[in-house]
């Protein structure tokens, strides 16, 4: 036996209020016991339901370390289904998207199943007759994760059968979901495009921290966003012209401590959170009329100036998916092992909008989360670095102090100056919750 | 000045030995100021605004990679990557002297390199050059990495 399975008491002696344990970033028993645990007792995001519009259609992906198949069936429902076959473990689908037709088919013996999973037909099948198939895992087809919630097109699974409800679970911070919706004037996104794919040589938890980290844009970002700002003061750009777009997206990064500490930010029970509570980053992108009318006309004036007057620049879903609503943007950090988490980075369009939007979406897509992005560059160079850091013996602590004022208790709503580093307090409590919920205690034996 | 098709293919060599000699100001040189250096994320993308890109730069943003890469405080540049490319000769497309413009595809393979890591992707450039009081220049750039659905980590240089 390893040093944590088993062991919920030495897990959870990891997570201090005010700092935690660098095995939590670099362990692999640590990383093991996440996908087993956290990610099979917490609602996970698997994808937009605009990526699968027609029956038949699926898309691959993973929730933790199981691969799973998002599949529209015929009842026009989506459903969430173990991607492998139950009769040999083959993988059923394996492109990232497409559309079966009316089953699925396994390439290896052509057992078939329907889109919701359900066992169609086995090809000789009286090789069956007499033995007890009917009672077995495989007669009953492909294997559904534990409970599916579409909201708003946005659609999450929990892989145990048995757990916290989908409410329960993310209660107010569906607001901010709520709100990049309704900046849609027919109500609804859709998907423009596949993600933007990007390899992380780090932890997860590194990447889900950062979304609220307000003490390192002015910093990590001087690179890029401080020559932007001064690339610009250089040229002869008329003060009555409209900045260009890429400067408004850039520039906001170079903001001072004061700009962040002022925003705010909003934490929410069970490690959910947003920076940009009073203003962000997104506040001063120049809006056109068309778009505003639109919104009128669906919503009328007052919910469509409340719809927008909001701001908020990074909601964090804990576990691991951080949106920006203002912008349509969706993070999915996908762990593939204690220093491998790839990035998916989606966007969306507002159904019903001008394409303008959508364009300054896609330009912040590439601007800011490509691998070929130098502002991603910035980022990635200081994961790297601390998941490489973090090695050092003799010091094994990650220091989560800035604004902790004494004991804090995370099971209701706060709104609190916009660097504080309560937000990362607030997941790793979420995350000690979840990864020992379900571990069982193996009495350890006495030490020698 | 008279161009010639070897002219052409000799543009597209120079450009690739300058990356790879990190001349990067003359390389913005080369560029028309309204020219796109675009490098689609989907395979056969034919809409660089309402999806997503991995580059699609206008001047002020390829001058802004440039500057950066050289900048004080470029901690992912410390120390910097190199790349060479090693190139096909280019297929000349279109060669319409009269007008000025042309058009190349060329096969290359990229490999970019810091510390430890290297890594190499193969990719066709497509390359439209116009003549302009007498010089070549890039009108427009597109870089179709043949894995550009792959998930990578930094590339900091320039395919």
């Amino acid at each position: 036996m390893g040093k944590y399975a088993g062991n919920p008491d030495a897990v959870a002696a990891l997570v201090k209020q005010d700092q935690v344990h660098r095995d939590t970033y670099i362990d692999r028993e640590i990383f093991d016991l996440e996908m087993k645990h956290l990610f099979r007792n917490t609602w996970v995001f698997v994808g937009h339901d605009s990526q699968t519009p027609e029956k038949g259609d699926y898309i691959t992906t993973q929730i933790g370390d199981q691969p799973v198949i998002m599949t529209r069936h015929s009842d026009g429902r989506i459903y969430v289904l173990l991607n492998r076959c139950p009769h040999k473990g083959t993988k059923i689908a394996i492109d990232r998207s497409g559309n079966t037709g009316k089953f699925f088919r396994c390439p290896y013996h052509a057992w078939s199943f329907k889109t919701d999973g359900s066992l169609l037909a086995i090809p000789l099948k009286k090789g069956y007759s007499g033995t007890d198939l009917d009672q077995s895992e495989a007669a009953r087809g492909m294997k559904r994760v534990g409970a599916v919630e579409n909201h708003r097109g946005f659609v999450f699974a929990r892989l145990a059968t048995e757990g916290v409800g989908f409410e329960e679970y993310f209660g107010d911070a569906m607001s901010s979901l709520d709100n990049m919706v309704d900046r849609a004037p027919e109500g609804r996104l859709e998907v423009a495009g596949p993600p933007l794919r990007y390899m992380h040589q780090c932890n997860w938890k590194m990447l889900v921290e950062n979304q609220t980290d307000a003490c390192h844009p002015m910093v990590a970002h001087e690179s890029s966003a401080g020559t932007a700002v001064r690339l610009f003061e250089e040229s002869d750009w008329p003060a009555d012209k409209p900045k260009p777009m890429a400067m408004q997206i850039i520039a906001p990064f170079m903001s001072p401590y004061e700009f962040f500490e002022e925003m705010g930010i909003r934490t929410w029970p069970n490690g959910h959170g947003h920076t940009g509570v009073h203003h962000s980053i997104h506040s001063d992108y120049s809006e056109a009329s068309d778009y505003w009318n639109a919104m009128v006309d669906a919503h009328g004036e007052e919910k469509a100036k409340a719809v927008l007057d909001e701001n908020r620049h990074n909601t964090v879903y804990f576990p691991n998916i951080m949106i920006k609503g203002p912008i349509q943007q969706l993070r999915n950090f996908i762990p593939l092992g204690p220093d491998r988490t790839l990035v998916e980075s989606h966007i969306y369009r507002l159904v019903g909008a001008p394409d303008y939007l959508l364009q300054r979406t896609a330009m912040y897509n590439r601007l800011i989360n490509a691998p070929t992005s130098i502002v991603g560059h910035d980022d990635l160079e200081m994961y790297e670095r601390a998941q490489e850091g973090l090695h050092v013996d003799g010091m094994e602590w990650v220091n989560l102090q800035r604004l902790h004022q004494g004991e804090e208790t995370y099971d209701s709503e706060v709104v609190e100056n916009g660097t504080t580093e309560r937000q990362m307090r607030s997941q790793f409590q979420a995350w000690k919750k979840y990864i020992t919920l379900s571990m069982e205690r193996v009495e350890q034996e006495a030490a020698a | 000045m008279t161009v010639t098709r070897d002219d052409i293919v000799d543009f597209v060599y120079e450009e690739a030995r300058m990356l790879d000699e990190g001349r990067f100001s003359e390389w913005l040189d080369l560029w028309l100021p309204e020219g796109h250096y675009w490098m689609p994320l989907d395979y056969k993308q034919t809409d660089p605004h309402n999806m997503t890109s991995l580059l699609y730069e206008d001047d002020f943003m390829r001058k802004l990679r440039v500057e950066r890469l050289n900048g004080e405080r470029t901690f992912s540049q410390k120390p910097k990557s190199r790349c060479n490319h090693v190139i096909q000769r280019p297929f000349v497309d279109k060669f319409d002297a009269e007008a000025g413009e042309f058009e190349t595809n060329t096969s290359m393979h990229y490999v970019e390199t810091r510390l430890d890591e290297q890594f190499l992707l193969a990719l066709t450039a497509t390359h439209e050059l116009k003549l302009v009081d007498g010089k070549l220049r890039i009108a427009n750039k597109r870089v179709d990495l043949l894995n550009s659905d792959a998930a990578f980590g930094n590339i900091q240089l320039l395919p």
